[in-house]
């Protein structure tokens, strides 16, 4: 039998198509695990599905469907408010088992009360928040598998050893009717990790260095294939942060190989949650074409800024100390983990921010983490605050791409902003003259503390 | 009848992400919906920084530009997965846009949606053109024609016919991929 030697994201493609081979450029029609939506495209992607397949179509696996509102939902904006329920009634009518709602009434209606203030909670049991986030914890990202979302940073299920990308609302739609895709194989890059990460610096640092290098479509249509021994020492959480942004490199994908970790992870998540629990990881072949192939040492690397207006605008965080910034951000899919608070809280426990200072966990569970992790009898949720940090238990997204005006951090005029988001083309976060450097959770905090760009090893030992 | 277009260009630089076509407080709008599929043509490329681009692409108080022709350089569409953008262009009455290269997601979305032709030219148009220039694109030649200088722009191969039928739906249904209506 001749075996023919693939890289991961081929081996998926060639799976979920039915076929023993793929090779980069070949279009396939692929069957899809999971479809995730949310409230920014789901309603449009809901409109497309009925248009073309009837007000009465049915979707082809109400299984495989997963909606998870999370990016304009703590706004008094109507409009904002109504697609939260337009989301509800099509999970209603479709009784589709995983839509995570802000409110607990099936029936109900959403609408923020901007008298409660921004901070206090205002969801009910059943909301996640940033759905790239709520995937994995939720335990809907499989190794082997197909996720779509029509959301560009849905590659961040990669570190899952999936193929997971992002699509319009059309293809989305077409997807909800007839569970396939036709789609192209992309030529792979593989970004070879050896080493560990020095003190002071975080996987977000790995990927910022990764896309200077390579340049901010240096990826375009490709998939970035992470492999070596760099990458079984990080945790999930500094996999997801690293596939999370190999959007912003342009590529289609970001995919890492299946170790014990991913394994424990997923096995964990999908019996906690009574989702799908049987799944084929992919192996690493021996040999595999790549059309790009590079060694990076981890130990060599250094706290790195992606300086506006781009996101392969690169720095190292000690050249840049004449920078003044008005704000600092913590928070987001790829930088508003647990690990990334923890990291943050490490650099201003004991001290005070120096500007105004947002944090806004990704998910209601890193809420609860933060509140329940004790630092010396001290949760690590009050040393955020006696820190002067403003946090909000309103987990959501929103201010990382501006959002509607009452978005809480949102840059409502010009400022520079320090950030542990993944973008910062102009406008990215509100105001379009505004100025945002993306940076790991330990710079921003060293930069909070300073109002300047900082080194964090400044302040860690 | 040949298939042209002739228009004022509208000239952009390199890196045009979604969040300048259509800046995210906008996303409310669902483009299904038909008044707001024309609102969001009122607010497209909105996000450009007006101290490089003073001159609007839509006219305040406008759902539609003057300009049926968009010149980029690299990577125009760069960013979110957002259909809302290649959508907005098409609203506002884009026909074309040509750019150095394209980000994977828009050029996708724009072949999906059937909204607009997306050429690829391998010269950089963006430093050659002016916004006001007046152009024509023959989609039957592919080629771009201004300021007296015509220019070959890359066909657009197997995507052609779907964005020809009108998207993927369209193109699936003429073709038997999937049932008709």
């Amino acid at each position: 039998m001749i075996r023919f030697l693939m890289t991961l994201t081929e081996k998926v493609l060639a799976r979920a198509s039915g076929k023993t081979h793929v090779q980069p450029g070949d279009n396939v029609w692929v069957n899809v695990d999971t479809l995730m939506t949310h409230d920014v495209c789901g309603p449009g992607t809901i409109g497309v599905f009925k248009r073309e397949f009837g007000k009465d179509a049915k979707v082809w696996d109400r299984q495989k469907v997963v909606i998870i509102p999370d990016h304009y939902i703590f706004t008094a904006d109507s409009m904002s408010n109504r697609n939260v329920d337009i989301l509800r009634d099509f999970v209603r009518e479709q009784g589709l088992p995983y839509f995570y709602d802000v409110i607990d009434d099936p029936n109900g209606h959403w609408s923020f009360d901007a008298g409660k203030g921004q901070l206090a909670r205002q969801y009910g049991s059943r909301y996640t928040g940033v759905c790239h986030t709520t995937l994995p914890w939720k335990g809907h990202t499989r190794p082997g598998e197909i996720l779509f979302g029509t959301d560009s940073h849905t590659c961040m299920a990669g570190a899952f050893n999936q193929f997971a990308t992002g699509i319009g609302n059309t293809d989305a739609g077409f997807i909800l009717g007839t569970g396939k895709l036709l789609i192209k194989v992309p030529e792979t890059m593989r970004f070879f990790l050896e080493g560990a990460l020095p003190a002071g610096v975080m996987a977000k640092d790995v990927i910022l260095h990764v896309i200077g290098e390579i340049g901010f479509d240096g990826a375009t249509y490709k998939a970035m294939q992470w492999e070596g021994p760099g990458v079984y020492t990080m945790s999930m959480d500094d996999r997801m942060t690293i596939a999370n942004m190999a959007i912003e490199a342009g590529g289609k994908n970001g995919i890492f190989p299946c170790d014990q970790k991913t394994l424990d992870y997923v096995r964990e998540r999908v019996e906690e949650n009574g989702t799908k629990q049987d799944f084929e990881p992919v192996d690493l072949d021996r040999d595999q074409s790549f059309s790009y192939d590079k060694v990076f040492d981890l130990s060599k690397l250094e706290p790195t800024v992606a300086c506006h207006p781009d996101p392969g605008n690169r720095k190292l965080a000690k050249e840049m100390g004449n920078i003044s910034l008005d704000r600092a951000y913590i928070g987001s899919c790829t930088g508003g983990k647990t690990s990334d608070f923890l990291a943050f809280a490490e650099v201003v426990r004991g001290k005070t921010v120096k500007i105004d200072t947002f944090g806004v966990p990704a998910t209601t569970k890193v809420v609860r983490e933060l509140k329940e992790t004790l630092w010396s009898g001290q949760s690590v949720w009050q040393i955020l605050e006696s820190a002067g940090v403003r946090l909000t238990e309103n987990a959501s997204c929103a201010a990382c791409l501006g959002g509607p005006v009452d978005t809480f951090g949102r840059l409502n005029k010009p400022m520079k902003c320090i950030s542990a988001t993944n973008r910062n083309f102009p406008g990215r976060m509100g105001n379009k003259e505004s100025e945002v450097f993306l940076a790991s959770p330990y710079t921003v905090a060293a930069s909070a503390l300073t109002g300047k760009i900082t080194d964090p090893r400044e302040f860690i030992s | 009848m040949a298939h042209t277009v002739t228009s004022p260009v509208y000239v952009v630089q390199d890196n045009i992400d979604t969040d300048q076509i259509i800046p995210a407080q906008y996303l409310t709008l669902v483009p299904t919906i038909p008044d707001e599929y024309q609102k969001l043509g009122s607010y497209a490329l909105i996000g450009l920084p007006d101290s490089l681009y003073p001159q609007r692409f839509v006219a305040e108080g406008e759902t539609l530009t003057e300009y049926k022709i968009v010149i980029a350089g690299r990577n125009f569409g760069c960013g979110s997965s957002r259909e809302h953008a290649p959508i907005a262009l098409g609203a506002a009455g884009v026909e074309a846009v040509i750019a150095e290269s394209f980000a994977r997601i828009f050029f996708r979305n724009c072949v999906a949606t059937g909204e607009i032709y997306p050429y690829d030219t391998p010269v950089r148009l963006s430093e050659i053109i002016k916004t006001g220039d007046v152009a024509t694109v023959d989609f039957d030649t592919d080629t771009l024609t201004v300021n007296g200088s015509s220019y070959s722009l890359k066909p657009l191969g197997e995507v052609r016919p779907v964005i020809d039928a009108g998207g993927i739906f369209n193109y699936a249904r003429k073709n038997g991929m999937i049932a008709s209506h």
